[in-house]
């Protein structure tokens, strides 16, 4: 029950995580286009906003790691999505009036907007991780298949986006929808937390 | 039915593979092929794909004659605005517009926007395009082009919208966003008109998008092309399409265009869907669109 509870919560994340991604390149072409770099830019502020995640996530799951702890990472990933969703448009704006490239322009644009979402959403798939993990001998396996769902998740995310959602709803509709989903998976798992703490509770 | 048929006659239209390469350079985005077939030359994006778009061709028996149907509609712009001071075309293709522009309106300051410096170098080198103090090219992403122009409180007398004939729509260029800023550039009783599609499930987004900014259109259609030209204009009442000015005709003769023809396609009948959903930067999904049916 627990191991699927966090495998499903890893699936959301990818999703989510694809999904904010490709919507950069929609809320990015009103002002810098949609060229090659804008692209670019984009998919380098993910990179390197994922690898500071897994860096930190690693980090965090050091310290008496639990799944409220982890139920946590959710919410601050979804609380974060709320500043893109009400003021990126004038951040975007201030970049374009201060950098005249547009190389550059998008690149600060989507580390002041991206940056930071997806450094928190990083976090969640070391973190899962660590409370699958149950011995070192199987670590390995553990951490395959949560890759495998993760980005299956990921997978998932990119062409629902791509394909459906963007004909179906608006930008901020689905920024809304990611934020419902981490939001949703959070709380989720709170209710894990409480679960699985009777029980371990009831086995002592 | 009859969008059907248009769109049967242009798949047979435009299956040549015969065409003969006579030049090609790669881009950041693509490569741009140039060919020659029948004695036209044309510029098009290389693509896997049967169905072949040319991004501008000419006729070198005679290369005056404007080639592609839409151009000769894009004319009747003089009719609204007989003397433009600034025209600003967005999309480059071959610069056969420009250099159009150019003989007809020499005192005008005419501005191409072009995302590929590719294009501008073939159609240097293919198309006879020429830079001078009045004809200048932009290598920038239109929508950004027109944010900065914005800025600068530039304005332009006549504005052309030329970047949707290929595979890919920018998406970002369909939106009533853009086309207000697009508004907020012309001056006033500019003209705007636009190369547009007449085909696929976009036609009715897009007409309404066009109509809610700029209220009254006109519109030309190209006789066997899926393709359109929309008129719109920055000015009070646009109710009625002006006639063509006496002088035209004979100016625009050696372009081959007959302005009689061209007055013969252009109407104000409603003909889409005014309950459509419009397009916005929020919701854009022209590429997905254009895909049903």
């Amino acid at each position: 029950m627990k191991k699927a509870a966090i495998l499903l919560l890893a699936f959301c994340a990818g999703f989510s995580i694809m999904c904010f991604e490709l919507l950069g390149g929609r809320m990015l072409a009103p002002f810098f286009g949609s060229s090659v770099y804008v692209w670019g830019s984009i998919i380098t502020v993910f990179m390197l906003a994922l690898s500071i995640g897994y860096l930190g996530g690693g980090r965090f799951s050091l310290y008496s790691p639990s799944i409220n702890r982890y139920a946590g990472i959710f919410l601050v990933a979804a609380l974060t999505l709320l500043p893109t969703i009400f003021f990126s448009e004038s951040i975007f704006e201030f970049v374009f009036e201060r950098i005249e490239d547009p190389r550059y322009g998008s690149l600060a644009a989507s580390a002041l907007v991206f940056l930071v979402p997806s450094i928190i959403m990083g976090m969640i798939a070391p973190y899962s991780v660590r409370i699958l993990t149950v011995s070192a001998d199987s670590s390995g396996q553990t951490a395959g298949f949560l890759y495998f769902v993760s980005t299956l998740g990921s997978a998932i995310g990119t062409i629902m986006t791509s394909f459906y959602l963007v004909l179906w709803l608006e930008v901020n509709q689905i920024l809304w929808l990611t934020f419902g989903i981490l939001f949703a998976a959070g709380c989720i798992a709170l209710l894990v937390a409480k679960i699985d703490g009777e029980q371990t509770v009831s086995d002592s | 039915m009859s969008r059907l048929l248009i769109g049967i006659f242009l798949s047979l239209l435009s299956v040549s593979g015969t065409a003969r390469e006579i030049d090609k350079e790669r881009s950041i985005y693509r490569n741009v092929v140039i060919t020659e077939e029948d004695k036209l030359r044309c510029m098009r994006f290389e693509t896997r794909r049967k169905k072949i778009t040319n991004q501008a061709c000419i006729d070198l028996r005679d290369p005056e004659r404007l080639v592609f149907e839409y151009a000769h509609g894009v004319m009747a712009g003089y009719a609204i605005n007989p003397q433009p001071k600034r025209i600003l075309i967005i999309g480059l293709g071959g610069g056969v517009l420009s250099k159009v522009l150019h003989q007809l309106s020499p005192q005008a300051e005419i501005v191409s926007v072009e995302i590929d410096p590719v294009v501008v170098n073939l159609a240097k080198k293919h198309f006879g395009y020429e830079e001078n103090e009045k004809v200048k090219t932009v290598v920038k992403d239109g929508r950004v082009f027109v944010k900065r122009a914005l800025l600068k409180k530039e304005k332009f007398d006549w504005i052309m919208l030329d970047a949707f004939n290929g595979d890919y729509i920018p998406e970002h260029l369909m939106t009533k966003e853009f086309l207000a800023e697009v508004k907020g550039l012309l001056s006033d009783n500019g003209v705007l008109t636009a190369n547009t599609f007449s085909n696929s499930r976009l036609y009715d987004f897009e007409s309404v998008t066009y109509q809610k900014v700029f209220g009254k259109l006109h519109i030309f259609q190209a006789p066997t092309k899926g393709n359109r030209v929309i008129f719109a204009c920055n000015c009070s009442s646009f109710e009625s399409f002006p006639d063509a000015p006496k002088e035209l005709q004979s100016k625009v003769s050696r372009y081959q265009v007959d302005l009689k023809k061209v007055w013969g396609l252009i109407s104000d009948t409603v003909d889409w869907n005014t309950e459509s959903e419009i397009l916005t930067d929020q919701y854009s999904p022209a590429n997905l669109l254009k895909r049903l049916d």
